[in-house]
């Protein structure tokens, strides 16, 4: 089986953000970065499905040079290999100028299964997985919580608002991975200098052609300095007080 | 000015309450708002399509949403739309981009404003979980966008002028075999307009009964959970509120014993109002707060929630 898992570099989620210099981008002074927290459950469904129906694990991502410390991580998890669109702004990239990019390169190399987050937690957009099966015109199965693949066809379970939806689906398909679909392993020392050694490509990603334009970038508005009401039990009167008659919410 | 197409959800004959909000939303940037509204019951809930000039209902099951997909992107051809609408519900959030996909576009998820702008639209849509907010432009074919529930107006007024029979959405590649309802009237933490949460400061999984029952007391409130005690198993990351949870901004948010983390912050701190309950006077969640209580949430919650069910019972 060829399975494809698609990751992302982002900023970690303990960020601090702040605005840049021209009003429109993220201030990446200081900022570090990692795999996509979704992604690594990607990855980690990438390698159990290898493990059970044989095969090869590639992990795909667009994003600047310094991203093969990111797909090596992956690789070591249990992967076969990586590919880099380097890109430096990647990051700039809207959801489908992203998913046109991947598939131009899932046209060449090809898959029978692709994984991915089910959102990655810079831009929050949780897109490109179903924008991605939309292009190729795959089957697409959002917010796994449960997957079950054999070699032509799937099941997998879905986290809905109403609660669990459960579909079946031919391959190829587009599979966007949700927290509870497993725990990412660590990789132990041995993936991790066996990973040094797998094969990663680094090709150019074609330019972007951006839909979306950054009009401005803000902090969300600063909140009002609250108070404490009181201490313990004592202070719930005071409280629903101010609930009733200040905040008006009771 | 542009038409705009609407995806229009319904259960037992009645639009969602999101849906309203979408066609709320739809309805204050065009004057042309066409709902679309699929599978069956959608001809008898299309005259609550508040705010649309007309309804467009596709036939079938729509239980394949590659195939349900393929149908109102074709609406979206047909009417010549420059815009197209879903809530940010987990259909509308399936859909949405799998529609864009359709139409050449890009999609803009969870969206907390949208304006007609020109020719075009605008949107602004929370970054980071909130910790940025990004105004942005589409210059796509069709400018696809989900909105974020508890954001918007519902819409109010007439129901669409006229009510059509669309397509018969196709059998597609992706079959829904099997739905497990969660219980009745269990609200998730994204449609709640009241939230209350617990974290590690309850100290064992069986203590969330007090957050529990203090919601139950709200009557129309959903628990909420920090990271901490969703990784540690003691609640579902379905009710995880935070930057690898679910970014909330409900009227109420009631924090109870969370120390308010970076990641729990950004996803909680657009709420109208926010109560935190901690024995730690230093938490960071008190810098958000607009009300807070230091004190022993087992002393405090209690009594707390007794109080609430009193004024809920003088209605």
């Amino acid at each position: 089986m060829n399975i494809v898992a698609l990751i992302k570099r982002v900023p970690t989620t303990d960020l601090v953000a702040k605005v840049g210099g021209d009003g429109k981008h993220l201030d990446t002074a200081g900022v570090q970065y990692g795999v996509s927290f979704y992604d690594k459950i990607a990855v980690e469904e990438a390698v159990k499905v290898k493990e059970q129906l044989g095969g090869e694990v590639t992990i795909l991502t667009i994003g600047p040079a310094a991203a093969s410390k990111d797909v090596r991580e992956c690789i070591a998890m249990g992967a076969d290999k990586g590919v880099i669109l380097t890109d430096d702004a990647w990051a700039d990239r809207d959801a489908l100028s992203t998913a046109t990019t991947l598939k131009a390169k899932l046209d060449e190399i090809g898959a029978d299964v692709v994984l991915c987050g089910r959102v990655a937690t810079d831009r929050d957009n949780a897109a490109v997985g179903p924008l991605l099966a939309g292009l190729l015109g795959w089957a697409c199965v959002t917010d796994v919580v449960e997957l079950e693949l054999g070699a032509t066809d799937g099941k997998a379970r879905r986290e809905a608002d109403t609660g669990v939806e459960e579909y079946s689906f031919p391959l190829p398909a587009v599979i966007t991975c949700q927290k509870d679909l497993n725990e990412p392993r660590k990789a132990g020392l041995k993936g991790i200098m066996a990973a040094k050694k797998k094969p990663l490509e680094e090709v150019p990603a074609p330019a972007a052609e951006n839909q979306v334009e950054v009009v401005g970038l803000e902090l969300p508005p600063a909140r009002q300095e609250g108070r404490i009401v009181g201490e313990g039990a004592d202070a719930i009167p005071a409280l629903i007080e101010a609930l009733q008659n200040e905040a008006k919410v009771l | 000015m542009s038409i705009l197409v609407v995806l229009v959800e319904h259960a037992d004959g009645a639009v969602k309450r999101a849906s309203l909000e979408a066609l709320g939303a739809g309805r204050s940037a065009s004057d042309d708002v066409v709902a679309v509204l699929v599978g069956g019951g959608a001809r008898e809930a299309a005259a609550g399509a508040l705010g649309a000039t007309r309804a467009i209902c596709l036939g079938g099951d729509a239980t394949s949403p590659d195939s349900t997909a393929t149908a109102i992107a074709a609406v979206v051809k047909e009417t010549g739309a420059k815009a197209f609408l879903a809530s940010a519900t987990s259909t509308g959030r399936d859909l949405a981009p799998r529609v864009a996909a359709l139409v050449s576009s890009t999609i803009l998820s969870d969206c907390t404003a949208f304006d007609a702008d020109g020719d075009g639209f605008t949107v602004k849509r929370p970054w980071l979980a909130g910790k940025l907010i990004a105004t942005l432009k589409s210059n796509g074919p069709v400018c696809c966008a989900t909105l974020r529930r508890n954001a918007f107006p519902v819409a109010e007024g007439a129901g669409p002028g006229e009510i059509a029979d669309g397509a018969e959405i196709d059998s597609g590649k992706v079959v829904l075999t099997a739905l497990t309802e969660k219980e009745r009237g269990k609200l998730d933490v994204s449609e709640a307009s009241v939230i209350v949460s617990g974290g590690r400061g309850l100290k064992e999984s069986e203590h969330f009964i007090l957050v529990e029952d203090l919601a139950a007391a709200f009557g129309n409130a959903a628990v909420g959970a920090s990271r901490a005690v969703v990784d540690a198993g003691w609640r579902p990351h379905s009710e995880q509120v935070g930057q690898t949870g679910k970014t909330v901004a409900p009227q109420l948010y009631v924090a109870i014993g969370i120390s308010g983390a970076i990641q729990h912050l950004a996803g909680m701190k657009t709420s109208k109002v926010i109560v935190a309950i901690n024995k730690d006077a230093d938490a960071p969640i008190f810098k958000v707060a607009d009300y807070g209580i230091v004190g022993d949430a087992f002393e405090v919650v209690p009594k707390l929630t007794e109080e609430i069910k009193r004024i809920k019972a003088q209605g």
